[in-house]
């Protein structure tokens, strides 16, 4: 899988079956439990040892240290068709690449060789702490400090919104380190191993969507961090919070096309088989502009998503522009796509008796995280304007 | 111990785009193929005797397909099976059941194996017949129907559970010996991504008629040309009538369902 990607424009032949093995498992063992995961709102440690299990959580692992090592189109390939069955079960894979991509990026061969095993083996989870309640949109304002004391790094602060936060057992933590810098001096990034002395979670969010993906509220308390856990230098952490965010927005748009193509299939079903007026509702040419438009909006999402990806392993100055022109896209489309996928059920499709509503709820989250829509358009049009 | 498993590539059923080509047989580009259902249980039964043999057990897969089986057959190496053997060639479009049985016994000859598994039937040809077919050519002990297989490398037997109406019956014969399984010798796994990136780098061989030493025509001829058996007939199979879907909560749907078998009878 790795570097096949770009070779050629249609998915390799490893490429299918990783797909076409990944739709089955998500069909056959994930897709049933997708509701319930969203009723009790409970983490599924079911999900996550089966993906364990078939080596999906070690795709975004270099295979030294037991991963897959998995270009990021196959990375999103991934993604995307856990997603058409349950996004919650999808963000378990999202994020342990999401949460890990700074110590890819900058970490240390001695801290990969450290972390990454239990990782790549689904053994442990990780979580990714930028986020601070008056820190969103505007990451650089973060206030949670790092002091140096001896070999350790004293943390005080805390992190809200911090997906898997709860069920982590190794957070990368990004913390000031200079409080006089310029934003993209101010903060470093350190792997914070848990539980720890001075590390809690406060609370939980009730949430829309993602139900069964605890999004947490951290709180660090004189919680000391060996230097040796430091990703990269000090100062580093900025730079590689936006590199991170290149790489891991286009996992976050193919979430969003397995979302729409989860709620697209759905409604297909659907119409073939409600009749109304003596007839299939498919047959009536209104629903059959539905599901036309659906199809092409989920279809250039996902084209888009791929390209970006290629893109993005490629390098180059236009990664930040793709992976955010593939999540605006993508997010958007799976919004979208969710929305009419209800009005397709009509009444039935505002009930949870069927999982269209359940999609249309997951798919707003695609719209608000690791940057929201404003963002993105903020990092294209920078891009656009030279800034 | 080294175990052939016959993994017939055939049209994807999921896919439902089966069709015939102007032959009136079986088209087989109409649709993605994959390895046949059945074949995927007697996979599964020798990966879990490999499961239990770590590094004493090799499985060979071995098939009689268009020259794209070869990728067909890769599922089946990412599953975990060691490497792949592929009889294609152009002449062999159309073979019968009685070809197919000759070009896998022939091609067998040339594998060292102790057991050779089949599926009970594929699902284009559904004629079941191959594998005792193939049994027969190579002179091996043909043990059918098979719910459970336990090889006993020592003492050289093999033991199967074989279903019969009034349950089980117990076979056991000398290996090597061939093994026509069912589905209740468990669910086929599916691939780990490590067992696809793996699967790369395995072998499949692949070989012509040519190679196997057999004619196309003439006496003892194999393939397409040399079929004994025609189309004489084709008809589409009736409609099923509409489905009645049963909604509501899963009590109420439960007693529904029942009353609808108990007025037929069914329970």
């Amino acid at each position: 899988m790795p570097a096949a990607a770009g070779t050629g424009y249609r998915l390799t032949e490893d490429q299918v079956l990783l797909r076409d093995t990944l739709r089955d498992l998500a069909d056959e063992q994930i897709a049933p439990r997708a509701a319930e995961i969203d009723r009790t709102g409970e983490f599924p440690q079911d999900i996550r040892r089966l993906l364990a299990r078939y080596d999906v959580l070690a795709l975004p692992f270099p295979e030294a240290y037991g991963g897959v090592g998995a270009d990021l189109l196959t990375l999103a390939i991934a993604i995307e068709q856990i997603a058409r069955a349950c996004t919650t079960s999808s963000l378990i894979l999202t994020v342990q690449s999401l949460a890990t991509l700074p110590i890819l990026l900058g970490g240390s061969e001695e801290q990969k060789a450290r972390f990454f095993p239990d990782l790549a083996s689904g053994r442990k989870l990780a979580a990714f702490g930028l986020t601070e309640p008056e820190a969103g949109s505007d990451a650089g304002a973060a206030r949670t400090r790092a002091v140096r004391d001896g070999d350790d790094y004293v943390i005080d602060g805390g992190k809200r919104f911090i997906t898997n936060g709860s069920v982590a057992d190794l957070i990368t933590v990004f913390a000031v380190t200079d409080p006089d810098a310029k934003t993209s001096r101010r903060l470093s990034c350190f792997a914070v191993e848990v539980p720890t002395p001075g590390f809690s979670v406060v609370r939980l969010e009730h949430k829309l969507g993602i139900r069964g993906s605890p999004t947490a509220e951290l709180a660090f308390e004189q919680m000391r961090v060996p230097a040796a856990n430091r990703i990269g230098e000090e100062g580093d952490g900025w730079k590689l919070a936006m590199a991170t965010f290149d790489r891991s927005r286009p996992g976050i748009a193919a979430q969003a096309v397995g979302i729409a193509q989860g709620a697209l299939d759905a409604a297909v079903a659907y119409a073939r088989d409600r009749k109304q007026f003596g007839q299939r509702i498919g047959d009536f040419q209104m629903v059959q502009a539905m599901l036309a438009d659906m199809d092409a909006r989920t279809e250039a999402a996902r084209q888009l998503t791929y390209k970006a990806c290629v893109e993005v392993d490629a390098g180059g100055p236009e990664a930040s522009r793709w992976a955010s022109i593939a999540k605006l896209v993508a997010g958007d489309a799976a919004m979208s796509v969710t929305t009419d996928a209800v009005q397709v059920f009509g009444g039935y499709g505002y009930t949870d008796d069927f999982p269209v509503e359940r999609m249309m709820r997951d798919a707003k989250i695609t719209q608000l995280y690791e940057g929201t829509q404003q963002i993105q358009r903020l990092v294209i049009a920078r891009a656009l304007l030279g800034r | 111990m080294k175990l052939v498993v016959l993994a017939k590539p055939v049209p994807d059923p999921a896919a439902a785009a089966e069709r015939l080509g102007p032959d009136d047989r079986l088209d087989r580009s109409a649709a993605p193929n994959v390895i046949n259902g059945n074949d995927e249980y007697t996979l599964e039964a020798a990966l879990q005797i490999a499961d239990a043999h770590p590094g004493e057990v090799e499985i060979t897969l071995v098939a009689m397909a268009p020259a794209n089986g070869a990728e067909t057959l890769r599922k089946g190496l990412a599953m975990g099976a060691t490497r792949g053997l592929l009889i294609t060639d152009p002449a062999l479009a159309g073979s019968d059941a009685w070809s197919t049985a000759r070009v896998l016994a022939t091609a067998l000859k040339d594998v060292e194996y102790d057991l050779i598994l089949a599926g009970f039937d594929t699902s284009d040809g559904v004629a079941g017949v191959v594998g005792p077919a193939v049994a027969t050519l190579l002179k091996l002990p043909y043990l059918s129907s098979a719910a459970k297989i336990e090889p006993d490398l020592a003492a050289g037997t093999v033991r199967v559970r074989r279903i019969s109406p009034t349950g089980f019956d117990v076979l056991e014969a000398p290996m090597p010996a061939l093994i026509v399984g069912t589905q209740l010798l468990g669910t086929p796994r599916y691939p780990s991504l490590k067992g696809i990136m793996g699967a790369r780098s395995k072998e499949v061989a692949l070989r012509s008629v040519t190679d196997l030493g057999l004619a196309t025509a003439g006496d003892g001829a194999v393939g397409g040309a040399a079929a004994r058996t025609t189309v004489t007939a084709k008809r589409t199979p009736p409609a099923r009538g509409a489905a009645r879907v049963v909604r509501g909560p899963a009590a109420d749907a439960a007693k529904e369902i029942a009353a609808f078998l108990a007025e037929r009878r069914l329970i």
